[in-house]
């Protein structure tokens, strides 16, 4: 890593640190802003790095929010009950049970939705593009029909979890300081498994599977994993959003595959398409395009958003880095001839 | 678990109720594959896949609805939103469809998925977020003892559904813009080499295939409800029926619609009303897979 990277980084890692005491009004969007990162971290790890293009990773965030829960209220209470009673105040949980349920919970759900990446990864590997594009939608549409008729996990009604003990604003810089650090983690592990062999494999797989197959990458076996590896990040940020939100509801929350569901695509697609930083600059440009419209075009905040998906799948598909690639590929050590031959314009 | 039994039972007890449910179904299901055909119409010619179908049903809905508020007959609706879909269509087609013609097919979900955002948030700030429906006024029909209700109105949408679909074969088969679209949905190139403006075609296919659902949307509101964000159910819908069917298979797709249709009323009536999306969801989980393993039989995979 050489002096102008290092310097960079620490940059980047002094702004996390100081942000959320420097802008203390701004705690919650921080928190959210790191969420739209590891979400369009680990979205291009299969979507940008590997060429499937899921719709359906939303599953892991609402899965991972309802395993968290279910593993810090089964710890101390009774599941069915819990959720009967709808949040009805007569449930205390200790400090040690809240962040031992917690910190339990979060691990719990990554681990579970890697399990099940490799479960839904397995039967739907198979399908190609738009298929699996539009299969993994219909995975995560059924899994939050499905939810909210399982009256077990509270149905339509969804889960409140038991406050943030302490005060107020400690809560919300606790749970920015987990966005960064998954989101931190997911960064690195990104950036670190793009330069083995097992990043080229999962290249290889994206620009062609079947002479990939053929050169003797077991593909299935490497698509599996990547996809655990991605579920598992999502799946603990989704966890952490169900203690931060406090009550969460299956359709609008947990599954929300038009919202969260479509915007981590949208962030890789604006920052660039299997590069390491697109996501990053992506999710960045995309929440602060979010929050403005929502603050100042209240109403037709979403047809600004659909609007925004729509020009930047149409006309800006290479996204910001690849834009920058195209322009100043020395900053990226490509190295271009510009001199061009000849007679061959 | 006990009530799905019970309900299960209560079709073995009384097979009435089984005609009932596959009557119902077979009436939504023919609105289904209109929605369908559309889909596959445009998927087979350009190679788009809309996800923004399901809005334009719900958007032509809306012209029909707006009429219908303003004192126009009902049954005007239904040519009124063709015509009013049309332009809609063609208006798309020319600022986001033509430039992901040639893109890859995850462009345009991508982009149609964007189209489907913003139309459906429109006709919310447009019409309220009320669920909606015409009322035509006609009384309803009743057999077997009260068993079964059909209201006349629905019977009308059916006719005009058919009505409908037999234009567009005629049409498809005979005329000589029907056969450009054909040919160019069997070689673009080789249609654009013999002097056919396919230009032209992709725009009066996607225009087409909007009319077709802005009329279908019309029928729906007629015999049902509609919302502004109804629309990625019909989407979703839409899908299942060309994945199951095939594109270029109109009869499959006839077929597999009037199917959907009363697979989703037993889905319903067996799990409970709050299960009817999730049917609907897993008929097109399970028809993926059950492609899948055909075609991992052959060693291929769904592309």
């Amino acid at each position: 890593m050489n002096r102008n990277k290092t310097i960079l980084y620490s940059l980047i890692l002094a702004f996390t640190i100081v942000a959320p005491f420097a802008f203390p009004n701004f705690g919650t969007q921080l928190a959210t802003l790191w969420l739209m990162i590891i979400v369009a971290i680990t979205w291009d790890m299969t979507g940008g790095q590997m060429g499937y293009n899921s719709l359906g990773n939303i599953f892991f965030y609402g899965t991972g929010m309802y395993v968290a829960a279910l593993i810090t209220i089964g710890l101390t209470y009774d599941v069915g009950d819990y959720t009967s009673a709808a949040g009805g105040g007569i449930y205390e949980f200790t400090d040690l049970e809240y962040f031992g349920g917690m910190a339990l919970g979060i691990l719990g759900a990554g681990l579970f939705c890697s399990a099940c990446a490799i479960v839904i990864g397995w039967l739907t590997f198979g399908l190609r593009g738009p298929y699996f594009a539009i299969g993994t939608l219909g995975v995560a549409i059924a899994a939050g029909e499905l939810v909210s008729n399982w009256e077990w996990v509270g149905g339509g009604q969804g889960i409140a979890l038991p406050v943030y003990p302490g005060d107020f604003d400690t809560g919300k810089t606790y749970f920015y300081f987990l966005f960064a650090a998954v989101g931190i983690g997911a960064f690195l592990f990104a950036r670190w498994l793009y330069g083995t062999r097992f990043g080229s494999a999962i290249n290889a797989i994206r620009d062609d599977e079947e002479k990939a197959d053929a050169m003797g990458i077991h593909t299935l076996r490497y698509k599996l994993y990547t996809w655990a590896m991605a579920a598992f990040f999502v799946g603990m940020a989704g966890g952490i959003s169900a203690f931060q939100l406090i009550h969460f509801e299956p359709l609008e929350t947990a599954y929300q595959t038009i919202n969260l569901g479509i915007f981590m695509v949208v962030c890789v697609l604006l920052g660039g398409k299997g590069t390491l930083w697109g996501p990053v600059v992506g999710a960045i440009l995309f929440h602060l395009f979010k929050e403005v419209t929502w603050n100042y075009l209240l109403g037709w905040q979403w047809v600004a958003l659909g609007a925004l998906i729509v020009v930047t799948v149409v006309y800006f598909q290479d996204g910001v880095m690849g834009w920058l690639v195209h322009k100043k590929p020395e900053w990226f050590g490509i190295r271009v001839e510009k001199k061009v031959a000849s007679g061959s314009k | 678990m006990d009530q799905i039994l019970g309900n299960i039972g209560l079709l073995i007890d009384y097979p009435v109720v089984n005609l009932k449910i596959v009557l119902d179904g077979v009436m939504i299901g023919a609105l289904f594959a209109l929605a369908a055909y559309g889909l596959a119409l445009v998927w087979g010619v350009m190679n788009v896949k809309n996800l923004a179908q399901g809005d334009f049903v719900i958007a032509g809905g809306y012209v029909s609805w707006w009429l219908v508020e303003h004192g126009f007959p009902a049954l005007l609706g239904v040519p009124v939103a063709f015509i009013v879909m049309w332009g809609i269509g063609w208006v798309i087609y020319k600022l986001v469809i033509s430039r992901v013609i040639e893109r890859d097919l995850f462009t345009s979900l991508l982009a149609t998925f964007g189209l489907a955002i913003m139309m459906a948030q429109i006709m919310n700030l447009m019409f309220g977020s009320d669920t909606q429906s015409v009322d035509l006024g006609y009384p309803t029909l009743h057999f077997f003892d009260g068993f079964i209700d059909v209201p006349i109105a629905k019977l009308i949408g059916v006719l005009m559904a058919s009505a409908l679909a037999a234009g567009v074969i005629v049409f498809m088969k005979s005329s000589r813009m029907g056969q450009a679209i054909r040919a160019t949905a069997q070689d673009a190139r080789a249609a654009r080499v013999l002097g056919i403006d396919t230009e032209k075609v992709y725009a009066f296919t996607f225009s087409l295939n909007s009319a077709i659902c802005g009329a279908a949307g019309a029928i729906i509101v007629m015999v049902w409800i509609i919302q502004p964000f109804y629309g990625i159910s019909y989407s979703i819908r839409a899908f299942v029926i060309v994945t199951a069917a095939g594109l270029g298979n109109l009869p499959g797709v006839i077929a597999a619609g009037l199917g959907i249709g009363a697979l989703e009323q037993y889905g319903a009536h067996i799990f409970g009303i709050g299960y009817q999306q999730a049917v609907a969801v897993m008929l097109l989980l399970l028809v993926l897979l059950y492609r899948l393993i055909q075609q991992r039989r052959n060693r291929q995979v769904l592309k």
